[in-house]
């Protein structure tokens, strides 16, 4: 399978990553190097394995549903870019 | 005498019971290492005041007679943990200026125990490289070096592997997620462990791909892993992966006897092209190992083929979903906006000016490979070729066999800048003999054995039983022992 240069910028809008249309086909090209890397899986024999869900066989442990944390919203917002008021904040989301 | 910045932890350990240097003379030597060896550009966050405090407290709890185990000890911290109110960028530039309000829990036990912190150390961007050349803070630099040419110090853990190299820390820590522990600790001719998948807490560090990341110890020597190991192990609340099992005394578990045990040679690690030191260097430590009185098996592994593979669908995949979270609104990097920019073109040039490319790239893939109508075939797929990867290391644990014996890298050392035109699947080949142990979640540890005709450390490989890292320590201190490696680097820089 070989990426085009609209695949290659459908993906980056998927992963919200700004690549300027000059920079596409070189990307693309770089996609189709890693994916042909990974065609070799195609060889494998899979029939009948289920994915891996775990490595260790373990099951993932449960604790009760109760607050364990909290009350710390200058902590929480102390990294922020732009924290206002006690909350982040952003450009313009709805009209 | 020698500098006190040159000793194992168990020499510092016990000469500061002895009373016979302090916790700070100690720290101070490491922090006088470490300002002379800028050059290395392996310390990329130091904390000297923060060190000599927490060399202070040591001082005198070790007077009090309430000395932990690795009470006093100087280490170095790979800058993918988050320290409190320390820089924790794991070589970001999206996460310029992040300083997180709370402590990972492997770095919270190793102050607990007493340790003292250097400094941040130098690593490949979120961990993705194998050679520290996609840092923020530009490469790290090996203090090996046989010729004009600066050489990596591997990755991603290499800010790690050269500060223990350099004796610029008594050890530190590293994350191993395909290699980045025992591939840097090959480059430098020093000891890095990956222990099991769940025998360390992930809660902290920052993620790559959660079901391979694993943190462990880079040192002097296979006792002081056992030492450093037992100090960051342990079941954690915070991380439901983190295994729920008693963590058994590893350095007790050094016993020097490995007489009886049998250990496997997978015949697929002999790669086409594997240059004859290589092969000699192998053929050395099984000869070690069967004068050791170890039994040696030949075994197969016959999925090992297909590991990169898959290795490259599943840890872009979890990297794509755990970068999501640098977004530019709770912490790091934001890009200045234009006029009329909305909250769609704040992600995406905070995220193409916060990422480096090879970071982009694996995000990228691992959004290819996840999305709608691709799932199946890519990543459904590689989960079952891993499935198949832990069963081929099942049956041969189930013949009987205690431990492989591997190479550790294809190569020694290369230069700086040396890879720079080739595409990034050249790159992926540094972690071919390392990456199978991550997908099928065993300890491995890399063993510094020799030294290649250009006067560069090579090392092998051992990997072990889950949970059994105390019996894999054991035989990689025999490994260790009949070794020999005592080839420092000298210094340059």
């Amino acid at each position: 399978m070989s990426i085009d240069k609209d695949t290659a910028a459908r993906v980056a809008k998927l992963a919200r990553i700004r690549v300027e249309p000059d920079q596409l086909d070189a990307l693309a090209g770089e996609f189709n190097t890693i994916l042909g890397f990974i065609e070799q899986l195609n060889e494998v024999d899979v029939d009948g394995v289920e994915p891996m869900v775990s490595v260790t066989p373990q099951r993932l442990k449960r604790r009760e549903d109760v607050v364990t944390d909290g009350n710390q919203p200058d902590k929480v917002l102390a990294n922020a870019p732009d924290a206002r008021e006690g909350f982040f904040a952003v450009p313009k989301v709805v009209e | 005498m020698a500098d006190l910045n040159t000793l194992t932890i168990a020499e510092a350990r016990d000469r500061l019971r002895a009373g016979d240097v302090t916790a700070r003379a100690l720290t101070e030597a490491c922090l006088t290492a470490i300002d002379g060896a800028d050059a290395l550009n392996s310390v990329v966050h130091k904390t000297p005041e923060k060190a000599l405090e927490m060399a202070d407290a040591a001082d005198a709890r070790l007077k009090s007679g309430d000395a932990p185990a690795l009470c006093g000890i100087p280490l170095g911290i790979k800058d993918l943990f988050c320290t409190r109110h320390v820089d924790s960028q794991a070589g970001s530039r999206i996460l310029q200026g992040f300083r997180p309000e709370y402590e990972s829990t492997v770095t919270r036990q190793l102050w607990d125990s007493g340790a003292v912190m250097l400094g941040k150390l130098n690593m490949d961007e979120f961990a993705m490289g194998s050679s520290n050349e996609t840092s923020t803070y530009g490469n790290a630099v090996n203090p090996w070096k046989v010729d004009d040419r600066k050489l990596t110090p591997g990755g991603s853990s290499g800010g790690s592997s050269a500060a223990v190299a350099a004796d610029l820390c008594l050890a530190a820590t590293g994350t191993d997620t395909g290699g980045s522990i025992r591939q840097p600790a090959a480059f430098t001719g020093t000891v890095g462990l990956k222990p099991t998948y769940g025998r360390v807490s992930r809660w902290g560090i920052v993620a790559f791909a959660s079901s391979l990341d694993q943190a462990g110890p880079m040192t002097k020597s296979v006792r002081d892993a056992a030492i450093l190991l037992q100090a960051m192990a342990g079941h954690d609340p915070l991380d439901s992966t983190s295994a729920d099992i008693p963590v058994p005394d590893f350095e007790a578990a050094l016993t020097g006897d490995i007489k009886g045990k049998t250990i496997g040679l997978p015949r697929e690690y002999r790669m086409e092209g594997m240059s004859d030191e290589i092969d000699r260097l192998w053929a050395e430590g099984r000869k070690m190992l069967e004068d050791a009185g170890a039994r040696i098996v030949d075994v197969s592994l016959p999925h090992t083929k297909y590991a990169l593979p898959a290795y490259y669908v599943i840890a872009p995949a979890e990297a794509s979903s755990n970068l999501a979270r640098y977004d530019g609104v709770r912490f790091g990097h934001r890009a200045k906006l234009d006029q009329g920019d909305g909250i769609t073109e704040m992600y995406e040039k905070t995220r193409a000016e916060g990422f480096g490319d090879e970071v982009k790239r694996r995000v990228m893939v691992g959004t290819y490979v996840l999305s709608a109508g691709f799932y199946d075939a890519y990543y459904n797929r590689a989960r079952k070729v891993r499935a198949l990867i832990k069963r081929d290391f099942d049956e041969v644990f189930a013949q009987g066999v205690d431990a492989i014996l591997t190479p550790a890298t294809p190569t020694s050392a290369f230069g700086l800048g040396e890879m720079a035109d080739s595409d990034p699947v050249a790159m992926y080949l540094n972690d071919v003999f390392t990456v199978t142990v991550n997908l099928a979640g065993l300890p491995g540890i890399a063993v510094p054995t020799g030294l290649d005709s250009k006067g560069l450390p090579l090392g092998l490989q051992l990997i072990g039983r889950p949970f059994e890292e105390g019996d894999l320590l054991n035989t990689a201190a025999e490994l260790e022992a009949r070794a020999g490696f005592v080839a420092k680097p000298e210094r340059w820089w």
